[in-house]
């Protein structure tokens, strides 16, 4: 069994996204040319002061031929619409795509993602009800709806982790099965709010759907350090994900703390999911596909898998919503609509090609 | 810490599974030296299995206590047992795609420290532990696609690679073909003899349990009723009531062990 050089991958998959970083930020209603956009990209980094002949304004003027755009209005174009439109996608993918990976490896269920114990459906509730209320309330520059959504998902897995509990112990199953009943319960609930709502329903929908669209820098201070430390600390516990794959008992022998390394596992997971769902709505497809794609390719080692699969959740959801945002520009279509349209068969494709059995 | 330090000790051990239902285990007491090569023998649902997760840690006595050195073993957390103890289960399900040299890596989790993950002394211990399994020659191979020998080999390289004291075999041979078992038992006793391991093993197979170990412990409905040498522990008197058939006891042709011989009932 051959496996590919993890550093080699991580360097190769992070120079990818960078790439499509570039491209995802110059193209759209207005197209700025790749150089000016990595120009103005650079000269914002820390400690870059660019030569005289970089910041010269013959590569400016030459954008504002073809664009017919004013340096003025690409940097606005560029750092206050599209950057952190970009920056979005990059976390929330990245952070569906690990969490995907957490749930898998720690449930030992192919058929996890993110939202499987009950994340979507409380983060769903939270958005609705805040969505219904009439009253207006801005914290940290978050409306009221990310706020609830960023509670509801943690308050679900804590309410179904202490239901799944059998003495000290909190069987997978079980939690399994707690986290289905109680979301399916949540849900219910959304529904007939939607329903009795009227008016607000294409708003609530709309949220279900997902997208990248509204994110303001201010948001952005909190969700991305918040995503950059659970994704730093999901790999910290790899190893013990790898032993988990032994089953809890073989784990425990291998010198795991089972139960609290599940809690800590649960939380890191739910954490993740709850601060992408809080910026981007419910994003389907990628935190249960993309773990997928990366064993395919990079084998079920959970310390090359989770780099691996953040940073293609990441370039897959800059990939998707810069499809999303031009396939019928000037109008939008959800992104969770073309991230299952274009996955889905990549990933049939990829599950066909391989010539031994997908064994999870 | 107390005066005589066996390797593990269980002292006056009562265990149930939920409170209300009977005891699987009933005042166990036994003690493993170290260097000790022990085998545990028992019907199916003596408490045999149990009694292996209570000596690992695993399950906490409702009454008494397990030492691990000569202290209990509640102190220490499940990285440090781990460190001197390793548990070859009896089914080690891998569904997923990993080596044979990665299943063995995985010894080395109580070791690795996170992100820098493994180093060249544990590349060193992996070698060294496939090489005294045989199991070098699998190293690329996946490890769902060996052989039932072959797996169990590697799970054991697997439970070496902890670097441990103590090893502990649950069925250690069930499911293999006599020439399987007998590579296995043989690997065991190189392992205590050589590597100066302390092994307990549950066997089913009474027979091999009478010619690889050098104790015998029985166990009938979570009791210890008897504990020494094969020729000790295997009386037919006994036998016959743990295990309610008709046996007789002969010894072997070269090698002087007590072999037990079924009697049809018809």
């Amino acid at each position: 069994m051959k496996r590919c050089n993890p550093i080699v991958v991580i360097l190769v998959l992070a120079v990818a996204l960078v790439g499509c970083v570039v491209v995802a930020i110059s193209l759209g209603a207005v197209a700025i040319p790749f150089s000016e956009v990595a120009r103005m990209l650079i000269a914002r980094l820390p400690g870059v002061s660019l030569p005289p002949s970089w910041s010269d304004t013959s590569i400016l003027r030459r954008a504002q031929d073809t664009a017919g755009i004013s340096t003025i209005q690409a940097e606005v174009i560029i750092f206050q619409i599209r950057l952190p439109r970009v920056v979005t996608a990059v976390v929330v993918g990245g952070a569906l795509a690990a969490a995907g990976a957490v749930f898998q490896g720690l449930l030992r269920n192919p058929m996890a993602d993110p939202y499987i114990i009950g994340t979507s459906g409380g983060a769903a509730l939270g958005a609705t009800i805040a969505l219904l209320l009439p009253i207006q309330v801005v914290w940290l520059g978050f409306t009221l709806v990310p706020l609830a959504a960023f509670a509801g998902a943690l308050v679900t897995v804590l309410v179904v982790y202490n239901i799944a509990r059998v003495g000290p112990r909190t069987p997978v199953t079980t939690l399994l099965l707690a986290g289905f009943a109680f979301s399916s319960m949540l849900a219910a609930v959304m529904s007939f709010l939607m329903l009795v709502s009227g008016h607000t329903l294409r708003r609530v929908v709309l949220w279900t759907m997902g997208g990248v669209t509204a994110s303001s820098w201010l948001q952005l201070r909190i969700v991305v350090p918040l995503i950059v430390a659970g994704v730093i600390a999901a790999y910290t516990l790899a190893n013990d994900l790898n032993a988990f794959l032994l089953g809890e008992e073989q784990a425990a022998y291998l010198g795991v703390n089972v139960e609290r390394r599940k809690l800590v596992l649960l939380m890191l997971g739910s954490l993740l999911t709850g601060a992408a769902v809080s910026v981007s709505g419910l994003v389907g497809f990628i935190g249960l596909v993309v773990p997928h794609v990366a064993r395919l390719i990079f084998g079920p080692d959970h310390r090359l898998l989770l780099p691996a699969s953040t940073l293609m959740g990441s370039l897959f959801l800059v990939l998707a919503d810069l499809v999303a945002r031009l396939l019928l520009a000037p109008a939008e279509i959800p992104v969770g609509i073309i991230t299952a349209m274009i996955g889905a068969p990549f990933f049939i494709y990829l599950l066909r090609r391989s010539k031994r059995e997908y064994v999870f | 810490m107390r005066g005589n330090s066996a390797a593990l000790e269980a002292a006056g051990v009562d265990f149930c599974y939920y409170e209300n239902d009977g005891l699987v285990l009933r005042e166990v007491s036994l003690e493993l030296g170290a260097g000790e090569l022990v085998g545990l023998i028992g019907p199916n649902g003596s408490g045999k299995t149990t009694l292996l997760r209570v000596l690992s840690g695993l399950l906490v006595p409702n009454r008494g206590k397990v030492y691990l050195d000569g202290q209990d073993i509640r102190t220490f957390d499940r990285r440090r047992i781990a460190q001197r103890v390793a548990v070859v289960p009896q089914e080690l399900a891998m569904p997923f795609a990993f080596s044979a040299y990665e299943m063995v890596m995985m010894g080395r989790t109580p070791h690795v420290r996170p992100i820098l993950g493994a180093g060249p002394r544990d590349r060193q211990v992996v070698a060294e532990k496939m090489e005294l399994t045989a199991t070098s020659v699998l190293a690329e191979r996946p490890f769902s696609e060996l052989s039932g020998g072959e797996k169990q080999r590697v799970i054991i390289a697997m439970a070496l690679a902890q670097e441990p004291e103590i090893l502990l075999l649950d069925e250690p041979t069930v499911h293999l073909d006599i020439n399987h078992q007998v590579e296995i038992l043989e690997l065991i006793k190189r392992l205590n003899r050589r590597e100066r391991l302390t092994v307990f093993a549950t066997m089913h197979d009474l027979n091999l349990a009478a010619l690889y170990f050098d104790r015998l412990i029985l166990l009938d409905r979570g009791q210890v009723v008897a504990n020494g040498s094969p020729a000790e522990v295997l009386r037919e008197e006994s036998i016959r009531e743990v295990f309610r058939a008709d046996v007789q006891v002969q010894q072997h042709p070269t090698h002087h062990t007590p072999q037990v011989v079924i009697l049809p009932l018809t």
